[in-house]
């Protein structure tokens, strides 16, 4: 099963690789990674989608706790919670389809932020499903190009357990 | 008043109790080293390699549970230390190993002698640092020896650049260290203990299998005491040796791969098995699916990745060792022991009769002498007092199984990593921290060849070391699983071949007296006691040259990946050994 986990993380040298070495040299799946600062310049926090049986990722999640530059460690799949991932797509439609891609952009509630004679570059923010579906509904359009943020996630307030 | 970074570090070092290094220089680690020169209060070992630098720091934390320091250059001085690191980081060994680094201002550079030694090792140590500012140097130090020590323990390992050891700041000894990040669970979760006593009311057939959890968090009488108010029979898995005496009457020995018979056989048959410190590494369960198939599992460990990692487990308790089971024996002590004494009759009754229907055994013989038997006087001689460290392999197993540890921190073993040329550097470490006692190394003749150059550490600082050489002319190991699992086709085990009536090479005391240590030589049983005896007077680092039975092999044997009580065991009606030629 897949499971998004969060991590608060010391912001230092050397503890990117210390997570992903974590995962390659365990033989675990890594799907997505983001990461950024948080509002104290010394932790970042960690948005990593994996998978496996209850098994691995209880091992995961205490494997992670266990490195010295990792604060916190929640399996977000466990709580209420908001996912949301950011996609830049660049379709290359057909002159007929033109407008059709401006319109499903506008649907998805997309930003075009880059057009060329051929080409338009879409943003798109959403959950798993939206990101999905708009990009199976381009992919006969013609995808030149796409580029995604990983996931991001947050718990919604009040913490409650699903 | 400023002082510079190599002063710091000795500084820091002192303070953390250290009196030992052991080391070798190199170009970037001179500010240090330069510092050493006039510091008298700390010794710097010289080791003549890096690897057995930090083997010795290793067998030192082992001997005395004290972390160990090893200092070493950059590049391949720190390349060379990684295999004494993933040595001590797969036994929970506390060590601190210091390496020296390119200055900042060249790190990436491909610089002379770099190599990226925090990314390398970062796999195989607990923790790592790069230390790149002077001013955070005595804080690393605390933080490194902290996390050493505490927890399960580990290696940790400080990089250290030479513009750092060269900077100057003052010198601020942190109070205490605040690592958010690391926060080790010592006291064991109160509901689960009482979960765990309840279970241990109800068995009926139930066994300890203890591990080298027991000995590092020191809870040998908290054991024994569980054991002896409960009449419960103790396994102890390699690592565990010593944490539960191995004369004792409820002691089964070592269980798994090359474990007793009985003790495979208790686990396999009991209904309730109690792990304490201990991981159910594959060389101890076997199959795991058709491990302890009848019994509850409880689980005491300090690291919770340890639990349900491999086996199933009922009651996980986190938590050390020696504080869970206090509570533990505190909660049970309401039974009386003669109320144990009866309820257990039946289960120890059945371990009785397993203990005689297969003890461990060898056979004697008169002509040419079996390796089991070299141990056997060992501790027949040494009446059991005496550190024992070993080689990896047959050695190892041998040394394991027919010598009883009765105190923990007395058997010094590469157990996860089964590293060869361990055990003479640990040796080394171990007597440097008991000067006055009897320090040995069962080795064999391949892995002795792996870190021999120790001899020269040895000698020149006058360690009485004793090396017994158990020489069957073969990776003796690897020879018997291609005996048994590949048809007899001894591919590249043969270290003499014997088809050549060649001289044995290397002449092992040839070797021992061009270091000017004592060489040895027995080539019969009747050599063996007299030439122990010889060797146990003297005050000098001995090589003692045993020249055994090529083809004895470790039994039992249980075939990697099978069930632990698939067992195969000594064949009684083997022929008469080949007599070999060697170096009179």
């Amino acid at each position: 099963m897949r499971h998004t986990i969060s991590l608060m993380v010391e912001n230092k040298f050397g503890v990117l690789s210390r997570i992903s070495g974590l995962f390659s040299g365990r033989g675990y799946n890594i799907e997505s990674l983001s990461v950024g600062e948080t509002t104290d310049p010394n932790y970042s926090q960690m948005t990593i989608v994996t998978s496996g049986d209850d098994r691995i990722i209880e091992q995961i999640t205490k494997q992670l706790n266990k490195l010295v530059d990792v604060i916190k460690v929640t399996d977000m799949t466990e709580f209420e919670h908001v996912e949301r991932e950011m996609i830049l797509i660049k379709v290359a439609p057909i002159q007929q389809k033109r407008t059709e891609v401006l319109e499903l952009a506008g649907i998805f509630r997309g930003r075009v932020v880059d057009s060329s004679e051929s080409t338009y570059t879409v943003e798109i923010t959403g959950d798993e499903k939206k990101i999905e579906a708009f990009i199976s509904l381009m992919r006969p359009m013609g995808i030149k190009e796409l580029v995604r943020t990983g996931k991001v996630s947050i718990m919604r307030e009040g913490l409650k357990k699903k | 008043m400023k002082i510079s970074g190599a002063e710091i570090i000795l500084e820091s070092l002192k303070r953390e109790g250290v009196k030992y290094i052991f080391g070798y220089p190199g170009g970037v680690v001179l500010n240090i080293f330069d510092v050493l020169y006039e510091n008298t209060d700390l010794r710097l070992i010289l080791t003549r390699h890096e690897q057995a630098a930090v083997h010795a720091a290793d067998g030192y934390a082992r001997a005395t549970g004290k972390a160990g320091v090893a200092l070493v250059t950059s590049g391949p001085g720190a390349t060379n230390a990684v295999t004494g690191i993933a040595t001590a980081s797969m036994d929970s060994v506390p060590i601190v190993v210091l390496t020296g680094q390119v200055p900042t201002m060249l790190i990436g550079n491909d610089a002379f002698q770099e190599a990226d030694i925090v990314g390398i090792t970062r796999p195989c140590t607990k923790h790592n640092f790069l230390v790149k500012d002077v001013n955070d140097l005595a804080m690393t130090i605390k933080e490194a020896f902290h996390i050493a020590t505490t927890g399960r323990p580990g290696p940790v390992l400080i990089d250290l650049p030479k513009d750092v050891t060269g900077g100057k700041t003052e010198f601020v000894w942190p109070e205490k260290v605040d690592l958010p990040g690391y926060k080790p669970k010592y006291e064991g979760n109160k509901w689960m203990i009482n979960q765990a006593a309840a279970l241990i009311e109800k068995s009926r057939k139930p066994v300890i299998v203890a591990g080298g959890g027991v000995i590092a968090s020191g809870a040998y009488k908290e054991l024994k005491e569980l054991a002896e108010m409960t009449q419960i029979p103790v396994t102890t898995t390699l690592m565990g040796i010593g944490g539960f005496p191995g004369s004792h009457p409820l002691s089964l020995g070592m269980p798994g791969m090359h474990g007793t018979y009985y003790a495979n056989r208790s686990i396999q048959d009991s209904d309730l098995l109690i792990a304490v410190g201990m991981r159910f590494d594959d060389r101890v369960t076997g199959k795991t699916d058709a491990f302890a198939p009848n019994a509850s599992i409880i689980h005491i460990d300090i690291d919770p990745t340890s639990i349900k990692k491999n086996v199933r487990v009922d009651v996980p308790i986190v938590g050390d060792v020696k504080k869970v089971l206090t509570v533990l024996n505190k909660l049970l002590k309401t039974e009386s022991k003669s109320q144990w004494k009866e309820i257990r009759k039946a289960w120890l009754k059945q371990i009785d009769d397993w203990k005689h229907e297969r003890p461990l055994t060898y056979t004697y013989s008169d002509d040419v002498i079996k390796p089991q038997y070299v141990v056997e006087k060992i501790y027949e001689l040494t009446k059991g007092d005496a550190i024992i460290t070993t080689e990896v392999g047959q050695n190892q197993m041998w040394a394991a199984q027919f010598y009883k540890y009765d105190k923990p921190r007395t058997f010094i073993s590469s157990g996860g990593l089964g590293t060869m040329g361990f055990g003479f550097p640990a040796a080394i470490g171990a007597q440097f921290a008991f000067p006055d006692k009897l320090v040995i190394d069962i080795a064999g003749d391949g892995s002795i060849q792996m870190n021999i150059q120790e001899l020269a550490t040895a000698v020149i600082n006058k360690l009485p070391v004793k090396v017994a050489i158990l020489n069957n002319r073969y990776l003796g190991m690897v020879r018997q699983w291609q005996e048994l699992f590949y048809g007899g086709r001894y591919a590249h085990t043969q270290l003499n071949p014997l088809n050549m009536a060649l001289d044995v090479v290397p002449d092992f005391v040839k070797v021992a007296e061009a270091y000017g240590a004592v060489g040895l030589r027995a080539e019969k049983p009747s050599e063996v006691e007299p030439l122990l005896k010889e060797a146990f007077k003297t005050k000098k680092t001995v090589f003692m040259d045993f020249i055994v039975d090529w083809k004895e092999k470790v039994y039992p044997m249980v075939p990697a990946g099978a069930p632990i009580d698939h067992m195969m065991f000594e064949e009684k009606e083997e022929k008469p050994a080949k007599k070999l030629k060697v170096v009179k």
